[in-house]
């Protein structure tokens, strides 16, 4: 047991030594955490459009009114040619036009039908999108002040609601995102880091040539580092609810095991990989290659695993982030037990197991 | 005896590092072994620090086996590979205590055994090892090398890139060491310190080429030797090595070691060549050939 400790203590004095770690290790978390929530957002705050208001009746000024009024959106300049509209967008001032059809007001009262053109900048498809998912629901809104009056009102008006995140807030979409990954990276890049660097200044060499057993250098390694961890998940989540207001739903034990969990997983995965790098920088390549690339792109972070090909939905089954983003998701967003999410848990609980396994097996007790 | 090699064999894809290594260390001896980069020498100690496991060959380190019994020499063995070893963020003291604890001992219970050495470095003691000089380094290597009484010493190169105080000093400590009762088994491409061991092995090139005591080993020169001077230094070396009757010709120092291939040489006849390629205060005597001698006529 005394070996075991000196062994993490020596551990701790290497990464409290070493700035660079300790800076990837606390910096990253909240660099990351605040970039997402802040500057990477699916939000459209002011967007900058044009008008093109072929009628200027008292109708389309409300609507214009509304829409200028709305914290989306600002009015960049007034068209008043039709072939306008395609320079303002080669400029690239605008990212949408709004075409108000000639004599909206008249053809609103006598056919109950006006149309308005919503032109948005398709460069940025996302963009587009929720411009133009946001202009409907300015107009839905006036429409239904309209036919407020109207006993009978023909205007079928469908209604959205949005469950989960109400206000859209992408950073509520993003906080399991962001955790999942710099849990897998801490994890497994610093472990696998600091396990090849022993082998790369030669220390392994002494270290196997002595009575310490090959678990304890693996516990003694990953053990700081689960520690860390998951002070690294709590600053997360405090730095969530408390800057983004972001509400947890369920129950913060459950949260908390299951974010071990995970941990131990990726530090398995961690070893794994040391095991088979010979250098620091293979290591680091593996991880970031084998590990980050995978978390952000099939785990159903950032892309939705529904609308990936049917080959790379079945890749993503085998990736652990995947079912760990399922169940924070479940429990920070929808506030769901573990009654809904024990199967994602338990696929997790088998990964961890085999990974663990497979690396005890594969860590050598020689050089070869 | 403390540590037995038999027939050990070793290559990695084509490459042969080993072939066929025998010998033996006895108890409490201090053994050297003697080769140029590249000989096997590393590979050697890997083997018996049961770091690596030969492909054909046993071998025994204090009564174990290497491969059966490699988890009682690891308990029993001291180990200080050429590269330098210890955690180059963590002082002096701290490697240390370190490895004091993995060994599950601590540095008072052998402190008498690692005194000499350690009150050398104690000064600095909390300074980190990666700013230490490489002949500080060395010394605390050795210290952490020693620090849980082993009964065999492993020192793969420990005094290259020392300087010659500090080497001096680390043979030094070595002697005094051995006399505690600890085998060493210690490898070098220093010929000056193979005439400090108790018996020398060569080896080249994955094959040990003579096993003997420093002082027996030269007499396995096979011809008189020869120190050859004069005032011109380079042009003497090109004119022995262009003299048809020359077997081998070294400088060493002032003088160059020179033999003859013929049974019946006359110092007088060479002389007369030297003279005739205009040298000078030329002196030609008959001297005792050194390790380096043997081993690079061995060698050839």
């Amino acid at each position: 047991m005394n070996r075991f400790i000196g062994f993490i203590k020596k551990e701790f004095y290497h990464i409290f030594r070493d700035r660079r770690s300790l800076f990837i290790l606390f910096g990253m978390p909240i660099a990351q955490i605040l970039l997402f929530g802040f500057a990477i957002t699916n939000e459209i705050n002011n967007v900058d459009i044009a008008i093109f208001d072929h009628s200027k009746d008292a109708t389309t000024k409300e609507i214009i009114n509304k829409i200028s009024a709305s914290k989306y959106f600002s009015i960049k300049q007034m068209v008043t040619h039709e072939a306008d509209i395609a320079s303002v967008f080669e400029k690239g001032h605008v990212k949408a036009v709004l075409n108000f059809e000639k004599d909206f007001s008249k053809n609103l009262i006598k056919d109950h039908k006006a149309t308005v053109q919503i032109i948005t900048d398709a460069t940025d498809p996302n963009t587009a999108n929720t411009i133009s998912n946001y202009v409907n629901a300015i107009l839905q809104q006036y429409q239904k002040e309209l036919n407020k009056d109207i006993t009978i009102a023909y205007q079928i008006v469908p209604e959205t609601r949005m469950v989960y995140n109400p206000e859209l807030k992408s950073v509520f979409m993003f906080v399991p995102g962001v955790m999942t990954i710099i849990l897998m990276l801490v994890s497994a890049m610093m472990t696998s880091i600091s396990i090849t660097r022993e082998k790369e200044l030669g220390t392994m060499e002494i270290l196997l040539v002595s009575p310490l057993k090959p678990i304890q250098v693996i516990i003694g390694k990953v053990f700081p580092y689960i520690f860390l961890s998951i002070i690294n998940a709590i600053v997360i989540v405090v730095l969530s609810i408390f800057i983004f207001n972001m509400p947890v739903q369920g129950s913060m034990l459950l949260l908390a095991l299951e974010s071990v969990l995970f941990i131990i997983s990726a530090l398995a995965l961690g070893i794994l990989i040391s095991t088979i790098s010979a250098t620091q920088q293979t290591a680091m390549m593996i991880s970031l290659m084998g590990l980050m690339l995978p978390v952000i792109l099939l785990s159903g972070f950032i892309f939705p695993i529904s609308s990936m090909p049917l080959p790379l939905q079945l890749i993503s089954n085998i990736i652990p982030a995947k079912w760990f983003i399922i169940i924070i998701k479940g429990i920070m967003l929808k506030g769901v037990g573990i009654e809904f999410i024990w199967k994602e848990t338990l696929i997790l609980v088998g990964m961890t197991v085999f990974f663990i396994a497979l690396s005890v097996r594969k860590y050598k007790i020689r050089l070869e | 005896m403390s540590i037995t090699i038999q027939h050990i064999s070793k290559s990695f894809k084509d490459v042969v590092a080993l072939k066929d290594v025998s010998f033996e260390v006895k108890e409490g001896e201090l053994f050297g072994l003697i080769g140029p980069d590249g000989a096997g020498k590393t590979t050697l100690f890997r083997i018996l620090t049961t770091l690596l496991i030969a492909n054909e060959g046993t071998a025994t380190v204090a009564g174990f086996d290497v491969i059966n019994d490699y988890k009682s020499i690891r308990n029993s063995v001291g180990y200080m590979p050429g590269k330098f070893s210890l955690y180059q963020d963590l002082t002096i003291e701290e490697n240390l205590i370190f490895f004091a604890t993995i060994f599950g001992t601590t540095i008072e219970k052998n402190y008498d055994l690692i005194k000499d050495i350690y009150i050398q470095i104690e000064p600095f003691k909390n300074r980190r090892a990666g700013k230490l000089s490489g002949g500080m380094k060395q010394k605390l290597a050795l210290c952490c090398a020693l620090i849980h009484k082993p009964k065999v010493l492993f020192l793969d190169e420990p005094t290259t890139g020392v300087d010659p105080v500090s080497r001096k000093e680390f043979w030094d400590m070595l002697k005094r060491l051995q006399k505690k009762g600890i085998t060493i088994l210690v490898s070098t491409p220093y010929m000056d310190e193979a005439e400090l061991c108790d018996r020398i092995a060569f080896i080249q090139d994955g094959k040990i080429l003579e096993i003997d005591t420093p002082e027996a080993i030269v007499k396995h020169y096979p011809k008189p030797m020869y120190n050859i001077r004069s005032n011109n230094m380079y042009q003497l070396i090109n004119s022995l090595k262009a003299y048809e009757h020359q077997h081998s010709v070294y400088p060493f120092g002032e003088f160059v070691h020179y033999t003859d291939n013929r049974l019946d040489f006359n110092p007088k006849e060479l002389m007369l060549y030297l003279e005739s390629k205009n040298l000078s205060e030329i002196s030609i005597q008959i001297t005792q050939p050194t390790i380096e001698d043997t081993f690079m006529e061995l060698a050839k």
